[in-house]
């Protein structure tokens, strides 16, 4: 069972005050601490379970500056067994389209049975990445998946729907599988845990190992032009409502008739 | 008439020092191969340096051992068991002695002869009228007035072990009186009864004009008393009854350092680099900690006492040790037995003792204050976390905050250059972030709480005004601070605390300062405690007490008013480092104060349900949050300020009165508070 995550690093917005760059193409992200995709978390924990279960091989990868060597080292230390850093400078501003062409030219050159992704990314959430890479290494694909279960070559699956709705499903292998958040409940990484994965290299991969035309890659490769980053307008503020807990309820009922919440 | 002695009375033929020798020499050896089995276990655990400071453990055993003195906490109960205990110690004596008797028809201890042996005759007698009640009452508590801390939830079979050392003690003590009331009635001086009451009365009920029946109660009271008493002793250490023989040297091997955690294992030059981080089966334990397992005697003050307990999680702190105990003697049994399939078997720490007891502690200490021969049980806890958490197998709850202090140095996820944003709402005055190599007297140690949770900033205002209007020259690290790490090395995640504790320590290094102030009693013990450099550290109600006594600020009660006000003491403050009386000083010193102790306080006092991290810990089986209770003693006691000298008491003391429906009726505000407010 060789399965392969694809791991995203993600700028942590929560308590940053974010601003839009001069070019208002992005947010600048300078000042920001970046980190493990969530989504993925809940991907590579899968996989280790998964492997705990039926054995086999777990290989991490992301598509991310050197910086990243930390999530990817957490990667390991949350049981994957080897783990590749993809980047080269022309690799810059790429969108889903382009990493996910990287991402398969990468994954064709090895053995895959599952390849693991979290169904959204924290900072753009497009979930455009786990169907165009399965798309490009023709194998089937689900997302907002919350079980899975490996039978011999086939995937078993759960989806889950709006409205509480369970959808069981099963494919072959090999397939590609986009997780939900809580399928699994991650472990903990201490620092000892990470300690002990230190010597295991990680290597950097670039264009040219991969074999993978330059012109496909980073904003060349992108098929998605970003127009305009904008931070949303300023509200009017928030009401705080005061006064004993009836009339506070009383006042807020009103406002959601006012507001159409409620009839 | 003259009573035949035992030592001169055959039996079946044979003579009775023979016999003697023979229950003698196969008790002892029974006795010796049982307590060789139950330390070879100690031989085989993790090592324990206990043999520091002698002297110390030496006044340790003298005070809580053979002075008992912690008994008296429970009054009826404790009073009971120091009778019970002198008896013990009155009667070893007289054990000796008849133990001796069986060989020789006079035999006596050294010294006690002559009139020093008549006076020790008669204070046996009385002893042994007093055990014998003793047992009685603790017999029908037991039976009629079934005291809850005495049960055993999720084990069965241990209760009927009280009966069995009760009725075992009452039969010594009722051959006893056979033996001597015979010879009391053979000897005819009835006028001495009031030296021998337990013969005299004994003696009543035996006829005076039958020398044969005299006999054979003088004799076979005598081998009837032996009997038990050797039994007694060989039922000590296959029961809980084992705390008889281990509770003093439990005592002497007891924890000296006080506040702080052991470290992963002792003598390990790397931690990191063991096979194992933490505990996970019984011999990973120290030898002292399952020495405690062996000590324990079931009296559950413990857990009566263990706020965990109180509000309906898993934990009670005497059943880890009766789990343990248990374990022990099954998978260390007298005689080897088949070892059972290991697969099927079920696992000390997760199984036996589940994870839910084990992140239900909050560390409180309240077990360990109460316990009358100072087992420890926070040691313990961390060391099961250690294994957990090596393991990865932490509360999804906690990993959040654990996961933010390893990345930005705070559980509250904060950006960094944010540490000292709560000085820009001073206006009066200007706090000062010391650099490198500056020097101020006084080093604010803020922590993560005080710099980042918008309620607990304002104690860390009013504290900085307090310093500031008293003219004190002190300074903060900003951004150089990282989490105290009290609760993150508490949560058994040693390496990360050895990462902000690190740095914290380095900044210390490079700053020039006096003292160390913390208003958090959590960031004060780590650094006190915990931090392997030492460093001058004070609490907030310390330095505010100096300040009082000092003459140089003074207080006036109008912000309190006529309320009636109460102090809860703070498990960090108090109980770890023992500070009760300080913050207590310094609230008496604010004028016209009514001022009222809650039944439970000073080393009773009952957790608000923990600081930290513990604020984040999501606990699904309590019935009521401790806070909650915490609010309700308040109110019972007619109390309408609850004083306190924690944030982290604050935060919950302050949520339980709103969910409480208590809003209004009682406050709760921090002592730095309150004297900022009460500042003329």
């Amino acid at each position: 069972m060789n399965i392969i995550v694809c791991m995203k690093w993600t700028p942590d917005t929560s308590e940053a005050d974010l601003t839009v760059s001069a070019a208002a193409k992005d947010i600048k992200k300078d000042d920001l601490d970046f980190d493990m995709n969530d989504w993925d978390r809940f991907a590579i924990e899968e996989a280790a379970q998964i492997k705990e279960k039926v054995g086999g091989k777990v290989t991490v990868v992301s598509l991310a500056p050197e910086e990243s060597e930390d999530m990817l080292r957490e990667c390991l230390a949350r049981g994957a067994d080897e783990a590749f850093q993809i980047w080269s400078d022309q690799m810059e501003g790429g969108d889903g389209y382009a990493t996910a062409s990287v991402l398969s030219q990468f994954i064709k050159g090895r053995p895959h049975d599952l390849i693991l992704t979290g169904t959204l990314a924290e900072d753009d959430g497009a979930g455009q990445l786990g169907g165009m890479l399965a798309a490009m290494l023709d194998i089937p694909s689900a997302t907002l998946v919350s079980r899975i279960e490996i039978k011999g070559q086939k995937a078993s699956f759960v989806r889950e729907l709006e409205g509480g709705l369970y959808e069981s499903m099963e494919m072959d292998l090999p397939c590609l599988i986009a997780v939900a958040t809580g399928l699994n409940e991650p472990r903990f990484v201490s620092i000892r845990a990470v300690r002990k994965v230190t010597s295991i290299e990680i290597p950097n991969v670039g264009i040219d190992e991969i074999g993978i035309d330059a012109g496909k890659v980073g904003q060349s490769g992108a098929r998605v032009e970003i127009e305009q980053v904008s931070l949303p307008p300023e509200g009017e503020g928030a009401e705080i409502i005061k006064g004993k807990p009836e009339e506070a309820a009383a006042r807020l009922a009103e406002i959601l008739k006012e507001k159409g919440a409620i009839g | 008439m003259n009573i035949l002695k035992p030592a001169d009375a055959p039996i079946l033929g044979a003579p009775a020092p023979a016999i003697a020798f023979i229950i003698l020499f196969l008790s002892v050896a029974f006795f010796c191969y049982v307590m060789f089995r139950r330390l070879d276990v100690l031989r085989k655990a993790a090592p324990d340096p206990r043999f520091s400071d002698i002297p110390t453990r030496l006044l340790r055993a003298l005070m809580y051992g053979f002075g008992q003195w912690r008994q008296p906490r429970y009054l009826g109960a404790g009073i009971l068991h120091i009778l019970l205990f002198a008896g013990f110690m009155i009667l070893s004596l007289r054990s000796l002695t008849l133990i001796g008797r069986g060989f020789s028809p006079t035999f006596h201890i050294p010294f006690l002869t002559g009139s020093v042996g008549f006076a020790y005759e008669s204070l046996k007698d009385y002893t042994v009228i007093v055990v014998l009640i003793v047992c009685l009452i603790a017999i029908v508590r037991r039976a009629v007035f079934h005291p809850k801390r005495y049960d055993h939830p999720g084990t069965a079979g241990h209760e009927y072990e009280a009966y069995v050392i009760l009725g075992l003690v009452s039969a010594l003590m009722i051959t006893d009186m056979i033996h001597d009331g015979s010879a009391y009635r053979a000897s005819g001086v009835c006028g001495e009864y009031h030296w021998f009451p337990a013969a005299a009365f004994a003696s009543v009920f035996m006829p005076s004009n039958d020398p044969a029946t005299l006999n054979f109660l003088h004799v076979g009271g005598y081998w009837a008393h032996i009997l038990f008493f050797f039994g007694l002793l060989n039922y000590l250490p296959i029961s809980k009854h084992f705390h008889v023989i281990t509770a003093i040297p439990n005592v002497f091997f007891s924890n000296l350092n006080k506040g702080t955690i052991k470290p992963v294992k002792y003598g390990a030059v790397d931690w990191m680099e063991l096979d194992q981080c933490g505990v996970s089966d019984l011999t990973g334990f120290t030898w002292k900690h399952i020495l405690d397992f062996y000590s324990c005697a079931d009296c559950g003050r413990c857990s009566d006492n263990c706020p965990a307990n109180t509000v309906g999680r898993a934990l009670s702190p005497k059943m880890i040790s009766v789990k343990a105990r248990d374990y022990a003697y099954e998978h260390f049994p007298i005689f080897d037995k088949n070892s059972k399939d290991p697969a099927h078997e079920k696992r000390l720490v997760g199984d036996i003792i589940t994870e839910q007891e084990i992140w239900a502690c909050t560390t409180c200490g309240a077990c360990e204050a109460e316990c009358p021969i100072l087992i420890e049980y926070i040691d313990k806890i961390v060391d099961m976390r250690r294994y957990l958490t090596d393991r990865g197998e932490v509360p999804q709850s906690l990993q959040k905050p654990l996961q933010q202090i390893k990345k930005r140095g705070n559980a509250y996820g904060a950006m960094k250059s944010k540490r000292a944003a709560w000085t820009k709402d001073l206006e009066e005055f200007q706090v000062h972030t010391l650099a490198e190599g500056e020097h101020s007297d006084l080093l604010f140690f803020v922590d993560s709480c005080g710099s980042f949770d918008p309620r607990i900033q304002e104690i860390t205002k009013s504290f900085a005004r307090i310093m500031a209007r008293n003219k004190l020259d002190f300074a903060i690290l900003g951004q150089e601070e990282n989490d105290s790490g009290n609760e993150v090395r508490r949560l058994g995640e040693e390496g990360l605390f050895e990462q902000v504790s690190g740095r914290n320590i380095e900044a210390f290094k490079a700053r020039n300062f006096e003292e160390i102030v913390a208003f958090d009693p959590h960031a004060f013990n780590a650094i006190k405690n915990d931090y392997p450099e030492p460093f001058k550290v004070i609490h907030s109600s310390q330095l505010i007490y100096r300040l009082l006594s000092h003459g140089v600020m003074s207080l006036n009660g109008e912000y309190l008013g006529d309320r009636m006000v109460t102090y809860h003491d703070p498990c960090y403050l108090g109980r770890h480092n023992g500070i009760y009386e300080e913050p207590r000083r310094a609230l008496k010193s604010i004028p016209g104060i009514r001022y009222q102790e809650m039944d439970r306080s000073f080393s009773r006092s009952f957790c608000c349900s923990g600081g930290g991290l513990l604020l984040w810990y999501e606990n699904e089986e309590e019935k009521e949050r401790m806070g909650e209770r915490r609010v309700k003693m308040a109110m019972e006691i007619g109390a309408q300020v609850i004083v306190t000298a924690c944030p982290f008491c604050l935060i919950n003391i302050e949520d339980a009165i709103k969910t409480t429906g208590n809003e209004g009726k009682i406050e709760v505000i921090d002592l730095v508070e309150l004297i900022d407010r009460s500042t003329s």
